[in-house]
């Protein structure tokens, strides 16, 4: 089986899933005896082929073209469709970002082939890939499976493999090799404009030692200072899943998740919050992590490493007592 | 502006899932449903560019009998009109196929606009807006907060990661997939509701849209997962739970 791994940059920055989603590929690659290549795409992204170059790869594919510069779902797909075309691979691996999910389904699409998206792993058996994703908000897992001749199209999500383990070459690179593409100004409908952050990070979440994090289960704004409190006594910051934020009962920048920020505290406390894949993969670093929640089969406790099941405004404010107490002792 | 609004129906978030002894979907029989939340964004977006550019909002929902619920309650909120393909076995279908189910049965309603959520709240696969853009030969643009309508073009605000943004714009016709939080969706008014009793839902048979069962991908099963970590759960009243959690953050842990 031929493998190619794609991986994500922009204006010369790796996205670094790219390298949790190496480890995949390398990992598929070994267990189907099959070769891997890798890929970049852009413009004038060659420092980062040969940067890749490094790793256990059999040869890097290097994606080049005014048009690319910018992303757009046209400019990729139609780009990376003659790619497949021509490197032939029977699997196209990716990272599952935000860019991903804006134009893989349409390049497996336009080779009338189907993606399978947001995979946290796979497993190897009987001479067959099995992907497994979430499903039900992360409530339960699915095995899933390619049908039909390949090639095939898989995205695997961020935290799903350790980047760290990435293998690279115990000696020499692997060729850095140039794939031209054709592209013309007219095929690209979408116009990219400016890139922009919106406000101001008021408070930066990823330095502080405990975050003390409220999702849904909180109900109500009035309730958010009861939160305040016992960060504060914890020495930390309050945080929170992303319809606290929608809501505006917290502003944008203390949101946790995909859309927001990653944050690797010593304590992470989840009060109320369900523990759907979005927010889970901005949170699972944490060394330690404890959730309060009602509902005993919420997904949150599957990352937890301490649970109550219970009502969060009984348990809060009896840690808010504990913790006075210990102060005042 | 004619819109077109794909909506689903997903268990509630409440409710408690069984999943069938065969692994291949869930037990419907005792749950309740609600419009996928992501959708009743994208429904309100549509709502709000009729109402500033004039038009008409279709809801268009696929799944079994019960999603026609979904539909009622857009029209409740002021779509004109619904169109429900059914279809019992629609959790069968891969991304590919439902997509090609939704153009062929809008085919003829020539929308100049089509709006989604970004994902279900079940399967989630998120594939759905853009393999329609696809299959319509349309441009699309994913996970967005904010529209602009500037005569025939929309200049849109995407959300990427980790809190960036960026403008772009597309030529009409386009499908675009909507970011949960752009908006504050409404409620239905008791006007609404018994206004929404006069609108007309075409029901059409999935299978009778001459879509071929050609899956590219197949879900084999549906389970619990295990848990990647241990969880110690810690018991008792309110506040011994409390303090038995505070002890061993402190000294098991050593993280407070």
């Amino acid at each position: 089986m031929k493998i190619l791994l794609l991986t994500e940059q922009r204006g010369g920055q790796w996205n670094k899933v790219s390298f949790e989603t190496l480890v995949a590929a390398q990992s598929i690659a070994r267990d189907v005896k099959g070769t891997l290549s890798g890929a970049v795409i852009g413009n004038g992204v060659g420092k980062l082929a040969t940067e890749l170059s490094e790793y256990e790869l059999e040869e890097v594919l290097l994606i080049e073209h005014p048009l690319l510069e910018g992303y757009t779902p046209d400019g990729f797909s139609i780009a990376l469709r003659q790619v497949i075309e021509t490197a032939k691979p029977d699997l196209l691996v990716l990272p599952h970002t935000y860019q991903v999910r804006d134009f893989a389904p349409k390049l497996a699409a336009s080779i009338r082939k189907g993606m399978i998206g947001d995979s946290v792993g796979y497993r190897y058996e009987n001479g067959r890939l099995v992907f497994v994703r979430q499903m039900f908000q992360g409530r339960t897992a699915a095995d899933v499976v390619f049908q039909g001749e390949p090639p095939w199209v898989a995205s695997f999500q961020a935290g799903a493999f350790r980047a760290d383990l990435a293998a690279k070459r115990t000696s020499g690179q692997a060729a850095v090799k140039p794939v031209p593409v054709e592209l013309k100004p007219e095929q690209i409908r979408t116009k990219p404009l400016e890139l922009f952050r919106e406000a101001k990070q008021a408070v930066d979440l990823t330095q502080a030692p405990v975050l003390v994090s409220v999702g849904r289960g909180i109900k109500a704004p009035e309730n958010i200072p009861l939160a305040e409190k016992l960060a504060k006594l914890m020495g930390g910051e309050v945080s929170a899943s992303r319809p606290i934020c929608d809501e505006g009962w917290l502003p944008m920048d203390r949101q946790i998740g995909s859309s927001g920020q990653t944050v690797m505290p010593k304590l992470y406390l989840a009060l109320g919050i369900s523990g759907a894949i979005q927010h889970v993969v901005g949170m699972k670093g944490a060394r330690t992590i404890a959730a309060i929640n009602k509902d005993q089969n919420a997904p949150i406790f599957e990352v937890a490493d301490y649970g109550i099941v219970g009502d969060l405004f009984e348990i809060v404010p009896a840690l808010i007592e504990e913790l006075e107490k210990s102060k005042a002792g | 502006m004619k819109v077109g609004v794909c909506i689903k129906q997903v268990p509630a978030k409440d409710a408690p899932l069984a999943i069938v002894d065969s692994g291949a979907w869930i037990r419907e029989s005792d749950i309740g449903f609600e419009t996928n939340e992501p959708d009743s964004f994208a429904l309100e977006e549509a709502l709000r560019l009729k109402e500033k550019h004039g038009g008409e909002v279709v809801a268009i929902s696929m799944g079994p009998e019960r999603s026609k619920q979904a539909i009622k309650e857009a029209l409740a909120k002021g779509a004109e009109r619904g169109i429900h393909i059914s279809d019992p076995e629609f959790f069968t279908l891969d991304p590919l196929t439902s997509a090609r189910s939704f153009a062929a049965a809008i085919a003829s309603d020539h929308f100049d606009l089509i709006l989604t959520g970004l994902q279900s709240e079940d399967q989630g696969f998120g594939q759905t807006g853009v393999l329609l853009a696809e299959l319509l030969g349309w441009p699309h643009a994913t996970i967005i907060m904010a529209i602009e309508v500037t005569d025939t073009r929309l200049k849109l605000k995407r959300e990427l990661e980790a809190g960036w943004f960026q403008w772009v714009e597309v030529p009409l016709p386009a499908v675009l997939t909507i970011q949960s939080g752009i908006n504050k969706p409404r409620y239905a008014t008791l006007k609404g509701i018994m206004a929404a009793k006069k609108k007309e839902i075409a029901t059409i048979e999935r299978r009778s849209l001459g879509v071929a069962d050609a899956h590219t991908q197949m879900v084999e099963r549906i389970y619990v997962p295990e848990k990647s970590k241990k969880t110690e759960f810690i018991t008792g009243s309110p506040k011994e739970a409390a303090a038995k959690l505070v002890e061993k953050l402190r000294h098991e842990a050593r993280v407070i």
